[in-house]
């Protein structure tokens, strides 16, 4: 499903360079549910940005699905962005003063297709909202603007889910809540990867992989 | 995506976002009405100015006295002048050819007074050929005559306004009024003629024969010891004519004078060529004036067009790191800020247009002292100030969600 290869990103700020990333290589199979964790600034996040074609490495091979991504310009990777991945973000990056049915329907728009209403309301039940769709992301606890992302990152049926420390403003029952939600999304057949911090959730997947300083330290199946 | 998908997209954003809509469309309507209001209610005054001189008519000369000593051709401020024209003189012009009417005019301000009442009116001392010149139309009674002029009668022709001012609806012909606490009777009234010059009324005007004027009201001497004439307006029979009209005025005035070889004339002839050249340059000046006025607003508009457009964009990078990052390509992104800076624009530069029109309407309405300032809305300027606001609107607009829709989604998500 994702084969990285040698996967490099180096920022430059001024005359410093930063290794972010150097040198990744991970096949992750399709149905798998992993854990991303490191300290911060091992570059667990920056991973996940390319994983989600928000960011590009500066070397290395990306294949999705078969797909060399690395040779693709800014248009498709916005259709895969849009079609074949969900991201969900621990700051949630609802649209201000936009219900939670209309931001759940955003990627259709994007995407094109009939019934957006509809399948958004769907999404929204999908992560137990409905009665919450009309209101606005500053009327809703960050529990459940967490699920609106979900719902947003869900409605144009992904085949790989990728959240970015979803929990990481939530509360321990909330977490208990969403991490169960991407529990049941795996099982009916998304790949899910989640970067975390907190090892408890980690366990709760199938496969932890540890990075150190851009560096994989650790990749192995939880038992 | 689709044009319509985009269209939904930006009607959403711009309707979840009033306050910041509302306020990106008050600095367009601000730029665009302020700019339309300044240069419609300047072009009034421009037009106003010009039209009071153009009613003097083309065929009219005008002789007027003139300080010898004076550098220069003429002036239209009476302060530069000395009595040196007499009616004698107007008799002796009788003899040039090719003029229709002489009308020797004096001219000055005073109060009209019946019973208890009064007001401020313009003096005319005139003899029967005035008519002919101001183009009045009698409205009751009769006009001064020859006779009245002779005799210095106390008679007095009111204009429109001082009439109904001063007897409302009834018939003043008849009635007695004051002019100096001198008791003169009404002859005559005339009918409405609108206009004014320098903010008085050209219905404001009260006409006494031009003799009684001289001994009665404003005893004014030449330095002959005879009684003054202000002006005298020369019509002629063709516009074509004037400078040989022109000669012929000059040297038989001169000789009635007794003014030799090197001697200034001290008296002058004005065309209404003349004095539409100095109505000109005042015109000129006042739309130089008008331009800066003009140039100024329209930048101050753009400025704060271009100011509220590039913040209110710059700040939504976040948002359009959120568009980029389920699926939105750049074209999605510049198609929606687009036709968002459209709506904007159009909708503010409209409602502009609109403001700009309805306050020149309404300020020409405003009474200044007896006249009122009619704006001239003219299409250049309303199609100029829209235009170079939406091209602002949509240039500063554009260029924020231009470079933030560049971005990778990551970098502009973490925008601050």
């Amino acid at each position: 499903m994702i084969e990285l290869e040698n996967i490099t990103k180096i920022y430059r700020m001024g005359k410093m360079r930063v290794n972010a990333l150097m040198g990744i290589t991970i096949n992750i199979q399709p149905g798998e549910m992993v854990a991303l964790i490191g300290a911060s600034g091992s570059g667990k996040s920056t991973l996940m940005n390319i994983l989600g074609f928000l960011d590009k490495p500066t070397v290395g091979k990306y294949t999705l699905e078969g797909v060399d991504a690395s040779r693709l310009n800014d248009n498709k990777l916005a259709v895969l962005r849009n079609k074949k991945i969900g991201f969900v973000f621990q700051s949630f990056n609802l649209l201000p003063r936009t219900s939670a049915v209309s931001n759940v329907e955003l990627p259709l728009i994007y995407g094109g297709g009939r019934q957006r209403r509809q399948r958004a309301l769907a999404a929204l039940e999908r992560v137990g909202l409905t009665e919450r769709s009309n209101h606005k992301p500053t009327e809703l606890s960050g529990g459940e603007q967490q699920r609106v992302a979900i719902a947003r990152a869900l409605v144009n049926n992904p085949t790989l889910i990728l959240a970015d420390e979803p929990t990481g403003n939530l509360d321990s029952a909330t977490t208990a809540e969403i991490i169960a939600i991407f529990g049941q999304l795996n099982r009916e057949g998304i790949t899910v990867v989640l970067v975390t911090h907190e090892i408890d959730i980690a366990n709760q997947t199938q496969r932890i992989i540890r990075l150190l300083d851009g560096k994989i330290a650790s990749d192995e199946k939880v038992t | 995506m689709k044009v319509i998908g985009s269209l939904t997209i930006a009607i959403r954003s711009l309707l979840a976002n009033k306050l910041r809509s509302s306020l990106t469309m008050l600095g367009i309507i601000i730029g665009v009405g302020s700019v339309i209001t300044l240069v419609s209610m300047g072009r009034g005054a421009d037009a106003t100015i010009t039209s009071a001189y153009e009613d003097l008519g083309h065929n009219l000369l005008q002789v007027m006295p003139r300080n010898p000593e004076m550098k220069g051709g003429f002036s239209l401020s009476p302060a530069y002048a000395v009595p040196t024209l007499t009616m004698d003189d107007v008799r002796a012009l009788e003899r040039v050819r090719h003029v229709e009417t002489l009308a020797p005019i004096n001219e000055n301000f005073i109060t009209i007074t019946v019973g208890g009442e009064s007001k401020g009116g313009l003096l005319h001392g005139a003899t029967p050929e005035y008519n002919d010149v101001m183009n009045y139309t009698l409205a009751s009674g009769r006009f001064i005559t020859d006779r009245n002029v002779a005799g210095r009668d106390m008679v007095v022709v009111l204009g429109s306004k001082v009439a109904t001012d001063l007897f409302d609806a009834e018939d003043p012909v008849g009635q007695q009024i004051k002019l100096k606490k001198q008791r003169f009777t009404v002859v005559g009234t005339l009918e409405s003629k609108g206009g004014a010059m320098f903010g008085v009324s050209f219905d404001d005007v009260v006409i006494v024969p031009i003799t009684t004027y001289q001994t009665r009201l404003f005893p004014q001497q030449t330095a002959t010891g005879k009684d003054a004439v202000a002006s005298i307006s020369v019509q002629i029979t063709s516009t074509e004519l004037t400078d040989e009209v022109t000669d012929e005025i000059e040297t038989i005035l001169r000789r009635h004078h007794r003014l030799t070889g090197d001697d200034k004339n001290d008296f002058a002839v004005v065309s209404p060529e003349q004095v539409m050249e100095i109505v000109g340059q005042i015109t000129l000046i006042l739309s130089g004036f008008l331009g800066l006025i003009a140039g100024i607003s329209l930048l101050v508009g753009s400025i704060g067009i271009m100011n509220i457009m590039l913040v209110s964009v710059t700040e939504r990078t976040r948002e359009i790191g959120i568009r980029k990052a389920v699926g939105a390509k750049r074209r999605d992104i510049l198609l929606q800020f687009l036709l968002e800076a459209m709506a904007l624009t159009f909708v503010g530069g409209g409602i502009g247009v609109a403001s700009g029109i309805s306050l020149s309407f309404l300020l020409s309405q405003l009474d200044l002292g007896g006249f009122k300032l009619a704006a001239v809305v003219s299409p250049d300027i309303v199609v100029l100030s829209f235009s170079v606001s939406i091209f602002i609107g949509l240039a500063s607009g554009m260029y924020p969600a231009w470079r933030a829709s560049r971005l990778n989604p990551i970098d502009a998500l973490h925008y601050e």
